[in-house]
């Protein structure tokens, strides 16, 4: 019984990153704060992203999962990036992150 | 044996560091427990024997993103508001609706899921390093994507700086071709003044 427990097979992993996307995914709606943290939500998908495919990648023998984690990777830094030197933009402003002050384009 | 056990507490401190980053409501906090998350997932990493993936998540994210985050987070000096529970309720169905749309999808997703029968790039051998074979991989079947990382890279750059570049209040620039289309006769005239009559 606690061997079959202690035994980690691919199933554990993409339920772990299903979880964690889940939960980034949830910060991203339910959040209405301010787009720091928005933007750790979407960081925390793209880290879920990242373990199913380094998952993959071990448990299937293919390196190319890994490769495409760094990618990944890349892009988040570069979006992260972006993303910061826009919220600093609009802070300036407008004075506040509140995502309910960038409602102008709402109709 | 020891791995089941790392694997779980890993994952629980990931996931219990993960609902505390979009739950928590000061942002200095949720970021240091971003950086949490992140040493976890490192660890995962490492137990999957990714060991280049795992010191480029810490190099990467805790040592450049979270402390980005952090610059951006006390140089802004935002305060939280008030109304925030009321505003968390009123979006609360839609967002549980949408997490759970997400879950069902990964379920049968995962349930269906059939494993394919020939690697595309080959595993590492034993005697290579995790490093090592991911270059050799990186440098050869995936040098395009690589390249084109890159390139991802310097726009963001190019974007962040151009963003957040304040220029000068008073700029003064030199235009040539109005200096050298100005003639003397333009902007020079001469007038004759006689002698106790040049006051007005």
């Amino acid at each position: 019984m606690i061997q079959t427990v202690l035994t980690i097979g691919l199933g554990h992993y993409l339920a772990l990153s299903g979880l964690l996307f889940v939960i980034g995914a949830l910060g991203v709606v339910l959040n209405r704060r301010n787009v720091i943290i928005l933007l750790m939500a979407i960081e925390l998908m793209l880290l879920s992203v990242n373990i199913n495919l380094v998952a993959f990648s071990h448990f299937l023998g293919d390196l190319s999962g890994q490769v495409f984690a760094m990618l990944v990777l890349t892009v988040a830094a570069a979006e992260s990036a972006i993303g910061l030197a826009i919220m600093v933009v609009a802070f300036r402003k407008r004075g506040s992150l509140a995502l309910d002050d960038f409602a102008q384009m709402k109709g | 044996m020891i791995a089941g056990l790392l694997f779980y507490m890993f994952a629980l401190v990931l996931l219990a560091s993960a609902v505390g980053v979009v739950t928590i409501r000061r942002p200095v906090p949720a970021v240091l427990l971003l950086i949490l998350c992140f040493f976890n997932a490192a660890g995962l990493f490492l137990l999957l024997g990714a060991e280049f993936l795992a010191f480029i998540l810490l190099i990467v994210y805790v040592g450049a993103v979270a402390v980005l985050f952090l610059f951006v987070v006390m140089m802004l000096d935002v305060r939280g508001q008030d109304d925030l529970r009321e505003r968390s309720r009123r979006y609360l169905p839609v967002g549980l609706g949408m997490g759970g749309v997400l879950l069902v999808q990964m379920l049968i997703v995962a349930l269906l899921w059939q494993e394919p029968s020939s690697p595309v790039a080959q595993a590492a051998p034993e005697q290579v390093s995790n490093t090592v074979a991911l270059g050799r991989v990186l440098y050869t079947d995936f040098i395009y994507p690589f390249q084109l990382a890159g390139v991802i890279l310097l726009v963001a750059m190019v974007g962040a700086i151009s963003l957040t570049l304040r220029k000068p209040r008073k700029i003064k620039k030199q235009k040539a071709t109005e200096q050298i289309l100005r003639r003397r006769e333009d902007v020079i005239e001469i007038r004759k003044i006689k002698t106790g009559e040049g006051a007005l």
